[in-house]
């Protein structure tokens, strides 16, 4: 079959259901595809609470951020196409997809790309020891726990401090399966503060920083962790060693953003886009974690909105940037994002530092845009929101951050 | 009299996101008045550290298996904080809880769970099996 479009939303996530919520209202006639039976993403797996905070001002678990925003969604004339497959997107603006009704293209003005990321996999870690079972990722014990109805441990140690680690060690010791630690090399938490409150220290899960896992061992099924202390340049100190008797390992070693099937889009390695989420071909627009891995799905969410907004706006020759303003990482920055600026368009900068700060002041020069922020770290992302600013000899802009003490 | 004790805490504001490191000194007497806050960033936190230092709340979250349905599991959640002190005894519950197809969310699971105040809703709907 051929379908015809104006907007097609690749992802049906927390950031494509908002895209495609937003492009629908800006006068485009859209189509969202989604590979899963139902929309979602992780989202339907997430079961604990803490979304939705400021995309719906109220406390939701996973599972109610993603209802809400489908029934949004079905108050539309937005096309959903579920259980279907994009395999390839051509410069000529057509997609192919596959679903179980055989090879559809679509034919489109503007596409937005919400694919999300993928979890960052054991064996990137080049850990030694015997292949086994037992070794999982963190979203992949969550969807077995919280969707399969299975057990998939009996003891476990995890290795990775980031949210989905932290929240996996609470799930999986109020579920019966003992944690006997998380393991993180860095010497700060990955995650969020107050996950390591509700999902630690509330229940004493040690948490080992500056800590590696050196080698695993087993027979067909995990049995053994090795973990060792590392010191400030990330090498073991001899004679840390400590061994773990568990029979799975949990990994939440960071997630990769996932930017297939387009091969032909400026990325870092996620989609590189402006203020108003425009990527290097300009009627292709990215928004949430294929983009940069964002903290919460609000920020995902709203990017998607504005991703959808502007894809509309394009599709109906009412959007062409005149000016494009580079964003350039200064001193301390880790992640930044978006890294071009529309200047007649107002901007959320979000930004990571590179190490913990006491007191940072983040700065974007020339604008003289200057922020204090405590007790920043690299896990915990930084938002600035900036006005238009029409400076026609503007040419780029950097964000820097220092030590105020 | 008893003599009053001072003593001094660092609170993890765990209401939103933000995880707001609050310092708070307060004196630990029959009954505990709090003397001084700092870090919070909205009165919320304020709320958190006042019960955070006599009984912490949390949500509980879990899932519960689902008769008939689609899918075998329907994820659920206490409708306001409980005590964090009755969270394994709570799990225990909902670890024997099996409700039937068709669920809708905000259907009430549980009501009032182990004299909390707190019901335990769906967070999630799940249609019958086809």
């Amino acid at each position: 079959m051929k379908y015809e479009a104006d907007v097609v939303v690749l992802g049906g996530g927390g950031g494509g259901m908002a895209a495609a919520k937003a492009a629908d209202k800006n006068g485009a006639n859209v189509i969202l595809i989604e590979r899963e039976e139902e929309n979602g993403g992780v989202l339907n797996q997430c079961i604990h609470n803490g979304f939705g905070i400021h995309y719906y001002r109220k406390d939701l678990t996973g599972p109610e951020f993603k209802e809400t925003l489908q029934e949004e969604l079905e108050n539309t004339n937005v096309k959903i196409l579920n259980s279907a497959f994009v395999l390839d997107v051509n410069k000529d603006k057509q997609l192919t997809f596959v679903n179980h009704k055989g090879i559809h293209e679509i034919k489109t003005k503007a596409l937005v790309m919400t694919t999300g990321a993928r979890e960052r996999h054991f064996n990137s870690l080049a850990v030694p020891g015997d292949r086994v079972a037992g070794i999982f990722t963190a979203g992949v014990a969550q969807k077995y726990i919280n969707l399969q109805n299975l057990k998939p441990a009996n003891s476990a140690l995890i290795v990775g401090s980031g949210d989905i680690g932290l929240i996996m060690a609470r799930r999986l010791h109020l579920e019966g399966i003992e944690v006997k630690g998380v393991v993180e090399i860095l010497p700060y938490p990955g995650g969020l503060e107050r996950n390591v409150q509700q999902c630690l220290r509330d229940y004493n899960i040690p948490l080992y920083l500056s800590h590696t896992v050196t080698r695993v061992e087993g027979n067909k099924r995990l049995g053994k962790v090795y973990v060792s202390q590392v010191d400030e340049n990330r090498q073991i100190i001899p004679n840390t060693e400590k061994i773990f008797n568990v029979d799975s390992l949990v990994t939440s070693v960071g997630l990769i953003p996932l930017t297939d099937p387009i091969k032909f889009v400026e990325t870092g390695p996620g989609f590189i886009t402006s203020n108003t989420n425009q990527t290097s071909e300009d009627w292709i627009f990215a928004a949430g974690n294929c983009t940069v891995v964002f903290d919460l799905v609000d920020y995902v969410s709203r990017e998607g909105e504005k991703a959808g907004k502007y894809a509309a706006l394009y599709a109906q020759n009412q959007y062409f940037p005149e000016q494009k303003v580079k964003v350039i990482k200064g001193k301390n920055i880790n992640v930044l994002h978006p890294l071009y600026i529309d200047p007649n368009e107002r901007t959320k900068l979000y930004l990571r530092v590179s190490k913990t700060f006491k007191r940072a002041e983040v700065t974007v020069e020339p604008l003289g845009i200057k922020m204090v922020e405590e007790e920043a770290r690299p896990s915990e992302m930084i938002e600035i929101s900036m006005k238009p600013f029409k400076d026609k000899n503007l040419k780029e802009i950097e964000v820097s951050a220092r030590e105020l003490g | 009299m008893n003599s009053v004790e001072y003593k001094k805490k660092k609170v993890v504001c765990t209401t939103c996101p933000l995880g707001c490191k609050i310092n708070v000194i307060y004196a630990d007497a029959d009954e505990i008045e709090i003397v001084e806050v700092k870090g919070n960033r909205c009165k919320r936190g304020l709320e958190f550290v006042k019960q955070e230092i006599t009984d912490p709340l949390r949500v509980v979250v879990t899932s519960v298996k689902v008769e008939d349905g689609e899918i075998p599991m329907a994820s659920v959640r206490s409708d306001k904080p409980v005590p964090l002190r009755l969270i394994n005894d709570i799990m225990k519950i909902l670890k024997e809880t099996k409700v039937k197809a068709p669920i809708k969310r905000g259907n009430v699971v549980i009501q009032n769970i182990l004299d909390t105040g707190s019901d335990i809703i769906a967070t999630r709907s799940v249609n019958k099996k086809k």
